[in-house]
């Protein structure tokens, strides 16, 4: 957190100054180990042996925060009778489906809710367009005869299968696969453990490497399952941080930038399984569900009104029919190979840089250079738009110039301090930003581009009837302009229109709990409803946080509804009162009648904590009194998860896609419903246990420096920062070093199926060699900045890894890779492929030879 | 004035004529929260419009600006620190134990901001012929660019090794503690980038008083080799007007363990020269009249 969110750090520095103790886990000794309190390095892609290992440390000493789980998680749920485990399975849990590669996951559910379980198909179709997670909606109703022991008593209570699931990850075995001596990471558990419960919590905070693996989502529910037994959630000073990548990645989530997610989490129309407005809808909802969810119409409806206006009626299902659908995977690694199999003609790229920032560099370059055309704005000429002319595969005679039919367009961009707009950060927080300058030259906003494409777009269409023009030309597009040269479009305008209003009076919107589903409202993203409440931009509020309560309410605004903490009806007991006189937050006050505190609660104001639902209600009025997660099907934090998962109800340790390691625990090696793209120009480092993957020995793992900016756009062309870490460099042990016979600040070039690379050779005992399964595993580390463009120069760490992705959000596993080592530079020109291809047929990977999705305890190949 | 620059002064400034000079200000920088981001680095060059220092990987840990020159006002030393080999506790002799003891028991990476000192006694100061050099209202020391001629006189002056010529300039260049942030009430650009308060600016003696107490917290919690360095008035520089809390020895961090400025001496030299010159003189003068007889 150091080493890439500095700023951020300095409230972990503050809160160690009064006391706070900070644990460090990371393969790599960081700007972060160096003043935390305790640093604990691991094998890169065995988080969830270790945070296995922690809840098995928590249930097995019966450390969890027995009242709060009991009351707020669903440990006590009885599952079905049909649920087998990776324990009793080898790896697998019940219901894989090899011909799909995913689970049927109808034993995954409730006891008497099988029925609802996903087909292996359906899961495996929405494996393809990151639809597992059903936009966060959570499955299907969870009726009030569920069955519950609140003893937790019951063999298949979901406390007892956690148990006996985590049994296994033991003190012991936590060493064998994550190189953590047993005695360091008991620490971890007791100070964990200590610091968690009635009077204390901890706080689990990420930086999103943790996603980029071939089980990521799982990563984080198990961290999730840790602070939920440890009743850390909802709570002052608990819960689970992500710290996104950069500004405003949570505001590209939020109003999304994704292929599957409309604004507000609402899950993209697909054109099979949604062929109509109220099928689509219905997905949004779950029809019986529990939860705020059960509003998602009222949410839809809103947003098409905010997007056609007018032309959105009753009649036409509000535009329904206009919206785009997905007719299967349209992610960005998908849409890479396409470009190469000359299915994709044209490519934006606003502020992206995938010729360095995005995994296998050199597909993306080979991509772009088979469109039509690609247009890039960026702050300076990045890789992007000059691959053309001097990209690695200049070199190598992959690309020729005169040969390559991309027409770029480059259109420079305003910074950040340019325009105008709002930045929302990793704890939802809108902060508005004023313009300090006008951009230079021809440097526009993306708000500018956008608008005055759509703008000539509708003017090319005007006379079309075609009924594919009709979505962009009944669109509304009349947003105010103003500026100096009177074409800037209002940033303002555009926040209102996010917020939401009546249509009749244009009154915005104070909550989303005043949305209709009658056409009445309009807003473009349900959750972002009251940053324009009462017409102020509550975005822009900077009172002073010594002016406020502790919770700075007037800073910025946070979604939903200026909440700092989410769920924070957890932070009372099931009775309303503080748990803690230390830890209060929000508790219900009886006289008043209404739930109060220092944060907005989440929760219904006047809803009583003895309030029980009919056994016949749904939606908000079936969550309970004592129901803190109202977005949840059952009001429950989930421990384990019957549904919304492509792999599996419960992390369980797999080894990444490309390993040196045997998975010590199971017969299946990785994880089974991983998604691959198995093709000649996307081959895989062969993994224990197929044959060959000693040509690979090493582990490599990259991330970030502080001194440079992701693929180096905005820092590598700034002197002052390019001079802080002026040359791509690689970090190895001292040991390895010796292995290798590698010299400081002497050359070596790094080897995968994919790339060979070259950098500066930094030895350092920040890396450590770790023990693993009785054999050394050494990791190497290498940043991930450098390019060919800007002051400094450099190969591209990007350009090592393979496209093999996570099944429910289809991210790639970039933080984790076998490779080789070698000191002096790397072959050049043609002799580049010639020395890359040597090590592929070393491999034994020439031909179509993949890794199979199930793992066969013999060799495969 | 001779006199004053060459006691302990306790006001510099008003020494150096400032007769309604504010309180001395300066900068204490804890080491022990710096994270080694280098925003004090960047922040400095750009408010002070300080020229890149080349691109050169230095092979120092993450240092690669490599020390204070001309065009790097604050530098970010890193310090990588193996843990020392395990000493076996039946052989070893008894001192090697309590060394061990005493060592660092874990690997550890330690981060200095470091920057002009802004000394009590300013050997770059008593040394500049030009006056480019000069003390200000704030007691700290600034180059005067407008007036500096290159004569260089200052950069051996300085114990610290901290001023520098500028190649291809000549002039000699150093921190200005932000003097026309501070005459605008402003903190130094430096301190008021550094997120973990790891540089601190404000009145000299507050800062002192709130760094004693920071090294008696830290002892507490058993960082047992935690002190200031440059703190103390009667050091061989008089104190800094930026000093350091450290963790370990100051050859670590390279800076000299025990600054002492080259003009200190220079008043008792000058008494013992004069006196020389004045028993020459009479002894020639004596000579003189011998001679005569």
């Amino acid at each position: 957190m150091a080493e890439a969110h500095p700023v951020g750090f300095q409230w972990v520095m503050e809160a160690k100054s009064r006391g706070a103790t900070v644990i460090h886990v990371d393969p790599r000794y960081t700007r972060t180990s160096a003043v935390a309190d305790m640093y604990v390095p691991v094998r890169a892609g065995a988080d969830i042996a270790f945070l296995g290992g922690v809840i098995n440390y928590i249930l097995s000493n019966e450390k969890d925060f027995r009242e709060y789980v009991l009351a707020y998680t669903n440990a006590s749920t009885v599952l079905s009778e049909d649920f087998q485990d990776t324990e009793d399975l080898d790896g697998l849990f019940s219901g894989y489906d090899p011909e799909h590669g995913a689970y049927d996951q109808s034993s995954w559910m409730y006891a008497g809710r099988e029925h609802e379980g996903r087909q292996a198909e359906q899961s495996g179709q929405e494996r393809e367009t990151a639809a597992g997670l059903r936009a966060e909606s959570h499955g299907p109703p969870i009726g009030h005869d569920t069955e519950k022991d609140p003893t937790l008593a019951h063999p298949r209570c979901v406390y007892q299968v956690l148990k006996r699931h985590y049994a296994r990850y033991t003190p012991e075995v936590v060493e064998r696969l994550c190189g953590v001596p047993t005695s360091d990471f008991l620490r971890v558990c007791e100070a964990w453990t200590a610091n968690s419960g009635r009077e204390r919590t901890s706080a689990l905070v990420y930086s999103v490497g943790w996603t980029q693996h071939s089980v990521g989502v799982q990563y984080i529910r198990a961290g999730a399952i840790i602070q939920l037994l440890l009743g850390n959630m909802g709570r002052p000073g608990g819960g689970v941080m992500a710290l996104r990548g950069h500004a405003s990645i949570q505001g590209s989530t939020d109003i999304p930038t994704l292929f599957n997610l409309l604004p507000g989490y609402l899950q993209m129309p697909h054109h099979r399984q949604h062929p109509t407005f109220d099928k689509w809808v219905d997905a949004l909802r779950h029809p019986g569900q529990k939860g705020f969810w059960s509003d998602a119409r009222a949410y839809a409806i809103s947003l098409l009104k905010a997007y056609w206006g007018e032309a959105a009626t009753a009649d036409n299902d509000f535009g329904y029919g206009w919206l785009p659908r997905l007719t299967g995977d349209h992610g960005t690694y998908r849409q890479v190979l396409d470009m190469i199999d000359g299915k994709i003609k044209g490519y934006f790229l606003l502020g992206q840089n995938p010729a360095v920032g995005s995994a296998h560099g050199r597909a993306q370059r080979l991509g772009m250079a088979n469109l039509d055309w690609l247009v890039v704005r960026d702050l300076f000429m990045t890789e992007s738009a000059t691959f053309w002319k001097d990209g690695p595969e200049i070199a190598t005679g992959e690309i020729v110039t005169e040969q390559c039919g991309t027409e770029v367009f480059f259109l420079p961009a305003a910074s950040h301090v340019e325009k105008e707009g709002t930045f929302t950060q990793t704890q939802r927080l809108l902060q508005w930003r004023e313009k300090a300058v006008d951009p230079p030259g021809d440097c526009r906003s993306e708000l500018w581009f956008m608008y005055h494409l759509g703008r000539r777009i509708r003017d090319r269409l005007a006379s079309s009837t075609a009924p594919r023009d009709q979505a962009i030309l009944r669109l509304t597009w009349d947003y105010r302009l103003h500026g100096e040269r009177g074409d800037e479009p209002s940033a303002e305008d555009v926040l209102r229109e996010i917020n939401g209003y009546e249509v009749d009076t244009g009154t915005p919107l104070s909550s989303y709990t005043q949305m209709k589903a009658d056409g009445s409202t309009a807003g473009g993203c349900w959750i972002y409803t009251g940053v324009y409440a009462d017409g102020v931009n509550q975005a822009a509020r900077r009172k002073p946080g010594g002016e406020q309560s502790w919770v700075a309410p007037e800073w910025g605004w946070a979604w939903p509804s200026n909440r700092r903490a989410l769920y924070n009806r957890a932070s009372a007991d099931p009775d309303g009162k503080p748990w803690s006189e230390r830890k209060k937050y929000v508790w219900w006050d009886p006289e008043a009648g209404s739930w109060t505190g220092h944060d907005v609660p989440d929760f219904e104001k006047g809803k009583d904590p003895s309030y029980r639902p009919d056994a016949d209600a749904t939606g908000v009025d079936a969550i309970a009194g004592d129901d803190p997660f109202i977005m949840q099907g059952d009001g429950k934090g989930w421990l384990y998860v019957p549904s919304g998962l492509i792999d599996g109800p419960l992390p369980t340790h797999y080894e990444p896609v490309e390993s040196t390691v045997r998975n010590p625990l199971y017969t299946q090696q990785a994880n089974p419903t991983r998604k691959v793209y198995d093709r000649s120009d996307n081959q895989l480092n062969p993994s224990p246990p197929q044959q060959h993957a000693e040509v690979f020995p090493y582990v490599f793992c990259t991330s970030r420096l502080t001194e440079h900016h992701t693929a180096g756009g905005m820092s590598r062309t700034l002197a002052y920062l390019s001079e802080l870490q002026p040359h791509m460099f690689v970090e190895v042990s001292p040991a390895l070093a010796a292995e290798r016979g590698l010299e400081h600040l002497g050359w070596a070039h790094v080897v995968t199926a994919r790339a060979a690379i070259e950098a500066r050779v930094m030895i350092t005992s920040r890396l450590r060699p770790l023990r693993i399964d009785d054999r050394i595993v050494h990791q190497i580390w290498l940043p991930y900045h450098w390019g060919g463009q800007g002051l400094v120069t450099g190969d591209s760490v990007n350009d090592l890894i393979g496209i093999a992705l996570d099944p429910n959000v289809l991210i790639q596993e970039s933080k984790v890779g076998t490779c080789d080592i070698r000191p002096g530079r790397r072959p050049t020109g043609v002799e580049l492929l010639a020395y890359v291809e040597a090590y592929r047929k070393r491999a034994g990977m020439s031909g179509d030879r993949y890794a199979s999705m199930l793992t066969k305890d013999e060799h495969d190949g | 004035m001779t006199d004053d620059l060459l006691d302990g002064l306790s006001d510099p400034a008003r020494a150096a004529g400032w007769a309604d000079a504010p309180p001395r200000v300066g900068f204490f920088t804890d080491t022990s929260v710096c994270i080694g981001c280098k925003a004090c680095e960047v922040a400095c060059k750009e408010w002070n419009a300080v020229p890149d220092d080349g691109f050169d990987l230095l092979g120092t840990s993450y240092d690669n600006t490599g020390g204070l020159s001309a065009n790097s006002w604050r530098h970010v030393a890193f310090v990588e620190q193996p843990a020392l080999p395990p000493v076996d506790p039946v052989s070893a002799p008894v001192d090697a134990l309590a060394a061990a003891a005493e060592a660092t028991p874990d690997f550890r990476w330690l981060m200095m901001s470091d920057v002009c000192k802004h000394c009590t006694h300013a050997g770059c100061l008593d040394v500049c012929p030009t006056g480019a050099l000069f003390r200000t209202e704030f007691s700290t020391v600034v180059v005067q660019e407008d007036i500096c001629n290159g004569c260089g006189y200052c950069i051996p002056a300085c114990p610290y090794g901290v001023i520098d010529q500028r190649a291809g300039d000549g002039r000699a260049w150093k921190c200005t503690m932000c003097y026309d942030r501070l005459g605008d009430g402003l903190s130094p650009a430096c301190a008021t980038a550094c997120p973990t308060e790891s540089i601190q600016f404000g009145e000299l003696s507050r800062l002192r008083e709130k760094a004693e107490r920071r090294v008696a917290t830290l002892r507490e919690q058993g960082v047992s080799r935690a002190h200031l360095y440059g703190a103390d008035p009667d050091d061989g520089v008089g104190g800094d007007g930026a000093f350091f809390l450290l963790l370990d020895d100051p050859e670590v961090y390279g800076l000299p363990p025990d600054p002492v400025v080259g003009t200190r001496d220079l008043p008792a030299m000058w008494k013992r020269a004069g006196l020389a010159a004045l028993a020459m003189a009479a002894a020639a003068v004596v000579s003189f009249a011998g001679g005569r007889r």
